[in-house]
C-alpha cells in the first residue's frame, strides 16, 4: 500500500458567506509500513486532509491515490476505498449507537456484505487487538463503558473493516493519561501486528516524536514541513512561528545545552534524553 | 448536504431588511404567510414573488444562497406536486393503468408547489435577515401583553433562541456523525424505503445522545451564570421601532390589499 497526494485543494462553502480555503496544494506521499504523523494548528486543515483519504470529501482540485489507483476520478467504488483505509474521527465514541458492542463493531464488517461467520471473527479479532476481553464486553452497552473503553470499541469498530491503512484524527484528545498512554500504545501495537500504514493526529509532540517515521506539519492549509522526527523537530523556530512546540525531552536537552555548553544531545524521546545525560554524566566523572 | 438548509440560518448583512426592527419582520411574515393563503389565482402569486424579489434585492442577500435552501427540501416540494398531480378529480389529460392526470390536478399541483416555494423563500428573508436573538426578543416583545394571561412568553423566546442557536450545531454534529457512519461503509442512498429508514438508526442514536450531552452542558453554564427566568431580566440592546418599520407596516398593507385584489382578477 502506499498513498500519493497530489495538488490538492479544498474550499469549504465556495462562494458562500464563510468560504474558507481549508487546503491549498497539499502534496505528500506515505510508503507502506510507515507511521506518519500530522500536527498543526487547530484550522489548519489536519481533519480536512484525512477525510480526503478515504473519499468522504471531494476535492476542490487535485488527485488522491491509493495503491497506484486515483480515487478522486468518480470512478472507483467508495466501498472499495472504505475496505481499505479506515478512518477514526476525533471523539469517534460520538458514533456509537447500537445495544451491544458486538453489534456495533460488526455494522462495518455487515456494511462490506461479510457473512455472519466471518463478520464474528473480524468482531472478535478487533476487540482483541483494541486490548479488550471479547467474551467479557461482548453484550454489554457500549454508552456504560468509560470513556477510554468506549474509545476502544469505535476504534474497533473501524478495525473490523480489516483497512490497509488507518487514520486516526487526535485519537488521544480528551483522555486522562492513563487512558492516553494505553491508546497510544494499542495504535503502536495494531500497526506492528497489522502491518498498515498509519496516520494519526496529535497535538502532544512528545507523542508524535516517539511514535512517528515521518511528520508532517500543516500551517493554514499546506505542509509547512515535512520529513523524519529528527529534521522536523531540528527546526524548533519554525515550528514556534507556527504556534508549536518540540518534544519535551528536546525542551530539557536545550535547556540543559544552554547551561552546560559541553552537552550534546539530538535525542527526541524521554528514553534518549536520558541517555545522553548518562553518558553525559559518566564521561565528565571518568 | 445537510449544510444546504438555510431556514433557520443568519446571512450577515446590514441592508434595509436587516435593521428593520424584528417585530416588524416578524409581522411582516405574518401577513404575508396568511396572504399566501388568500391568493387563488397564478397572478397573485406573480405579484407576490415580484414583490419578494424586491425584498430580496434590498436584503443583498445573493439569491444563490436562498435558492440552496429550497433544494434541501425539494423532496417535500416534489413530493407535494406528485401527490396533487394524481389525486384531483376533474376533466382527463393522460390514463394509463391507475394513474390519471386531470388539467385540474396539473394545475392545482403546480399551484401547491408555488405555494410551499413561497412560503420557504420568505420565511427565510426573515431568519436570514434577521439575529436569532432579535428574532426571538422581538417574540418574546410581541407575546409579552399575553403573559398577563399566564403565557410563559419568556420562556417561550428562550426556548426558540436555544432552538435556533442550536440547529447549526446539531447539523454540524449530524455531518460528522454521517461521515463517521460512512467511513464505516454504511450506505444511505440506496435501497427500498425501509431500507433506507433502518439505516438512519445509526445517524439518529448518536444524534439524540449527543443532543441531550449538549443541553446537559448548556443548562449546567446557564445555572453557573445565575440564569433564574423571566421576570426583572434586562437586555444590553433594546430593539426600537423606527421611521422604516413605520414605512414597511404601511408597504405590507398596501401588499396586502393588493393581493386581496387581486382575488377578483379572472382569466
Ligand atoms: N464543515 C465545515 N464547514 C465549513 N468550514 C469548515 C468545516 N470544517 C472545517 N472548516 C474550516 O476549515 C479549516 C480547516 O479545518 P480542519 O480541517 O477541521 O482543521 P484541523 O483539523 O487542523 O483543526 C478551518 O478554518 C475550519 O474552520
Ligand atoms: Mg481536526
Amino acid at each position: 500500500m502506499s498513498i500519493s497526494v497530489r495538488n490538492l485543494n479544498y474550499v469549504y462553502n465556495p462562494g458562500m458567506p464563510g468560504e474558507t480555503v481549508a487546503l491549498n496544494d497539499v502534496s505528500f506521499d506515505v510508503a507502506d509500513g510507515t507511521i506518519l504523523g500530522i500536527i498543526g494548528h487547530t484550522g489548519s486543515g489536519k481533519s480536512t486532509l484525512l477525510q480526503h483519504l478515504n473519499g468522504l470529501i471531494k476535492p476542490t482540485s487535485g488527485e488522491v491515490y491509493i495503491n497506484g489507483e486515483c480515487i478522486t476520478d468518480g470512478k472507483v467504488k467508495m466501498t472499495d476505498i472504505r475496505r481499505k483505509v479506515g478512518l477514526v474521527f476525533q471523539y469517534p465514541e460520538y458514533q456509537l449507537f447500537e445495544e451491544t458492542v458486538r453489534k456495533d463493531v460488526a455494522f462495518g464488517p455487515k456494511n462490506l456484505g461479510l457473512d455472519e461467520e466471518e463478520q464474528e471473527a473480524r468482531v472478535k479479532k478487533a476487540i482483541g487487538l483494541v486490548g479488550l476481553d471479547y467474551d467479557e464486553i461482548k453484550d454489554l452497552s457500549p454508552f456504560e463503558l468509560s470513556g477510554g473503553m468506549k474509545r476502544r470499541v469505535a476504534i474497533a469498530g473501524v478495525i473490523a473493516m480489516d483497512p490497509k491503512i488507518l487514520i486516526l484524527d487526535e485519537p488521544t484528545a480528551g483522555l486522562d493519561p492513563s487512558a492516553h498512554r494505553d491508546i497510544l500504545a494499542m495504535v503502536r501495537r495494531i500497526h506492528d501486528e497489522m502491518g498498515i500504514i498509519l496516520i494519526f493526529v496529535s497535538h502532544n509532540m512528545g507523542d508524535i516524536a516517539e511514535m512517528s517515521d515521518r511528520v508532517m506539519v500543516m500551517s493554514e492549509g499546506r505542509v509547512a514541513l515535512e520529513g523524519t522526527p529528527a529534521e522536523v523537530f531540528s527546526q524548533s523556530d519554525r515550528l514556534a512561528e507556527m504556534g508549536l512546540g518540540v518534544p519535551p525531552a528536546r525542551e530539557i536537552t536545550e535547556l540543559i545545552k544552554s547551561k552546560v555548553p559541553q552537552f550534546e544531545s539530538e535525542a527526541l524521546t524521554i528514553d534518549g534524553a536520558a541517555e545522553d545525560i548518562k553518558k553525559y554524566m559518566e564521561e565528565a566523572r571518568g | 448536504m445537510i449544510r444546504d438548509i438555510t431556514l433557520g440560518q443568519y446571512y450577515p448583512g446590514d441592508s434595509l431588511i436587516h435593521r428593520l426592527d424584528a417585530r416588524t419582520k416578524i409581522i411582516a411574515t405574518l401577513l404575508y404567510l396568511i396572504e399566501l393563503f388568500v391568493v387563488n389565482n397564478f397572478y397573485g402569486f406573480l405579484i407576490t414573488a415580484a414583490v419578494l424579489f424586491v425584498i430580496i434585492a434590498i436584503s443583498k442577500v445573493p439569491l444563490k444562497f436562498i435558492f440552496r435552501g429550497l433544494t434541501a427540501v425539494f423532496l417535500i416540494i416534489a413530493f407535494t406536486f406528485v401527490l396533487n398531480l394524481f389525486m384531483v378529480d376533474g376533466r382527463v389529460l393522460w390514463h394509463w393503468k391507475f394513474l390519471t392526470i386531470t388539467y385540474e390536478g396539473l394545475s392545482r399541483a403546480f399551484f401547491m408547489a408555488v405555494r410551499l416555494v413561497l412560503i420557504i423563500i420568505g420565511s427565510s428573508i426573515m431568519t436570514l435577515t434577521t439575529k436569532p436573538v432579535e428574532l426571538t426578543d422581538g417574540l418574546e416583545k410581541l407575546l409579552s401583553p399575553f403573559s398577563k394571561i399566564g403565557l410563559p412568553s419568556h420562556e417561550i423566546a428562550l426556548m426558540m433562541t436555544i432552538a435556533l442557536r442550536f440547529i447549526p450545531t446539531l447539523m454540524e454534529e449530524t455531518d460528522k456523525i454521517i461521515k463517521a457512519q460512512q467511513a464505516r461503509g454504511a450506505d444511505f442512498e440506496s435501497g427500498n424505503l425501509f431500507q433506507r429508514a433502518k439505516s438512519l438508526i445509526p445517524i439518529l442514536v448518536p444524534l439524540f445522545v449527543s443532543s441531550f450531552r449538549i443541553a446537559q452542558d448548556l443548562a449546567l453554564a446557564m445555572e453557573a451564570r445565575c440564569y433564574h427566568g423571566g421576570p426583572g431580566r434586562t437586555r444590553m440592546n433594546e430593539i426600537r421601532f423606527d421611521r422604516g418599520d413605520a414605512v414597511a407596516a404601511v408597504l405590507m398593507l398596501l401588499f396586502l390589499a393588493v393581493i386581496i385584489a387581486s382575488r377578483f382578477i379572472s382569466f
